[in-house]
């Protein structure tokens, strides 16, 4: 059933919307769109890895996302530099040595378009494996470290005093981050990876009052705009990533009238 | 050596710098079962950094901490909650420990607040916010409690129900509290030993030695000092050569 390019893109879409809808809650709640960008914009870096050694695109990805996390986490130690600062530094220097890598690796011809926006041609059966095994495995590391990482969005020193560990429990959503980044980058492209996790996180969020529930809301988001996002690219032939952002957007504007309805009704 | 299982948390000669500043040094303190310690001082005279040395918040300090449980509730002084999270005060209940339902309706009832159980934890007043957070710490039934400051916000009657709320639940519980306070007159009725900190421990005791001590009439001024020695002779009874109470 996987021969069709469009089943093996579905499927592919919706095991990343079931990990982008939990983990793009965490990254609405702690501020850190603007580091999942930097780690996706590092992503380009690991491709072209990839090419050079002949290695699985998306675990190259997640080693180099890694070490720009790494990288990051030591820059901020030791520089007086701001956070948005050092985030910007990485994400586009990171991205500049990938594209200037790939004028290098003449060899090989590259989609480049394909790698910033995302190919649904591209989804092999193999990528499916990664996708949904990667995928589990997130999912399972988020689960364990929900409680710590939860207590600590709200408060760090309420978790730090209360014995939850809260310094391990980020260090850990730094790789599931790194890992997202990873599985998800052929389908959406790493231009628009955030997006991804950001945009159906903020749909629930206007619909939901409590945790779970905005956890919920979002991945079934995601999984709307999966289908929806696919669907009109077979249609109107655009690439898979900006359709299915797109149909994101159009969810989250279609929430925004709930919250509308909430606030007349506290009037 | 824990000589004394009664003992939670034991502070030793404990201080902690922050960019080549002192907050607050050489804390030695002791809080045990059931028993309330209480720390006084001036705004900047390092409470909340002592109570967070106690919690091991601050991880290099000088001195040591021994700490013998993991059962520990706290009522930080400062808290602001992202409102990009949405979380209900049942949510916040079960933030760092699951309970069920029935611990955490009982205490939620004894603060006051069961009423609020399924609103949205922004939408409450400071008082009813810092209510909460008291039935968060004590719902877990903590061997130790922290509390920075607990009733900020409350209103005068409240104040006094919650700090005697507080005082039931370190006999009931039989957990050791250790309390940050402006309140002299809780201070006085409620504290088994009373730490003045400015900086540095300027004196500690049982309140009434507290009170008559010079440092403390120095830092508070005399008038603090007869709050606490008036409020010890305040009975409403006395008693008789015999033995014997009479009211008065």
């Amino acid at each position: 059933m996987f021969d069709d390019f469009f089943i093996r893109a579905l499927v592919a879409g919706i095991g990343i919307a079931f990990v982008t809808g939990p983990l793009g809650c965490f990254v609405v709640w702690r501020r850190l769109s603007y580091f999942g960008d930097t780690l996706a914009h590092s992503a380009l870096l690991g491709v072209t890895m990839a090419y050079t050694f002949d290695l699985n695109i998306a675990i190259s990805v997640f080693l180099i996302s890694s070490v720009i996390a790494l990288i990051l986490i030591q820059l901020q130690k030791k520089t007086n530099l701001p956070g948005d600062a050092l985030l910007g530094l990485l994400a586009h220097s990171s991205l500049a040595v990938g594209l200037v890598v790939i004028g290098f690796l003449t060899f090989i011809r590259f989609d480049i378009m394909g790698l910033l926006f995302g190919d649904i041609l591209a989804v092999t059966t193999d990528d499916l494996l990664v996708i949904w095994t990667g995928g589990a495995l997130i999912l399972i590391v988020l689960k364990l470290i929900w409680k710590p990482l939860l207590a600590s969005t709200v408060n760090y020193e309420l978790a730090e005093a209360e014995g939850l560990n809260p310094d391990r429990a980020k260090a850990i959503f730094t790789i599931l981050m790194a890992a997202v980044i990873a599985i998800s980058i052929k389908m959406v492209g790493l231009l628009l990876i955030t997006g991804m996790l950001i945009i159906p996180a903020a749909m629930a969020r206007n619909i939901s009052d409590s945790p779970q529930k905005m956890v919920l809301f979002s991945i079934i988001g995601g999984l709307l705009s999966v289908i929806l996002g696919l669907y009109s690219s077979l249609e109107f032939n655009t690439s898979s990533g900006p359709s299915i952002i797109a149909a994101a957007l159009i969810l989250f504007i279609l929430s925004l009238f709930k919250i509308k309805q909430s606030i007349k009704l506290k009037n | 050596m824990n000589f004394n299982n009664n003992i939670l948390v034991k502070l030793n000669n404990a201080g902690f710098r922050q960019s080549e500043k002192w907050l607050v040094e050489g804390v030695s303190l002791t809080v045990e079962k059931g028993k309330i310690v209480t720390l006084i001082g001036p705004n900047g005279s390092g409470k909340s950094t002592t109570a967070k040395i106690a919690l091991g918040i601050y991880k290099n300090i000088e001195g040591t901490v021994e700490k013998y449980t993991t059962k520990v509730g706290y009522v930080p002084q400062k808290i602001s909650i992202d409102w990009t999270l949405p979380i209900r005060v049942y949510d916040f209940m079960l933030l760092t420990e699951t309970i069920d339902d029935s611990a955490i309706d009982e205490a939620l009832s004894l603060t006051g607040v069961i009423h609020l159980k399924n609103k949205n934890l922004g939408s409450l007043s400071g008082g009813e916010f810092q209510r909460v957070l008291i039935a968060r710490a004590i719902s877990k039934k903590p061997e130790l409690l922290v509390l920075d400051e607990p009733v900020q916000g409350v209103d005068y009657t409240g104040e006094i129900a919650l700090y005697e709320l507080i005082k039931k639940i370190s006999d009931t519980l039989n957990c050791g509290i250790l309390l940050i306070s402006h309140d002299l007159h809780m201070v006085m009725t409620a504290t088994d030993h009373v730490v003045c900190l400015n900086g540095h421990v300027c004196c500690s005791g049982s309140p009434l030695d507290v009170a008559k001590n010079n440092e403390y009439k120095a830092l508070f001024g005399e008038k603090a000092s007869q709050i606490l020695t008036t409020y010890e002779h305040k009975h409403d009874h006395v008693h008789s050569d015999e033995g014997e109470i009479k009211k008065n």
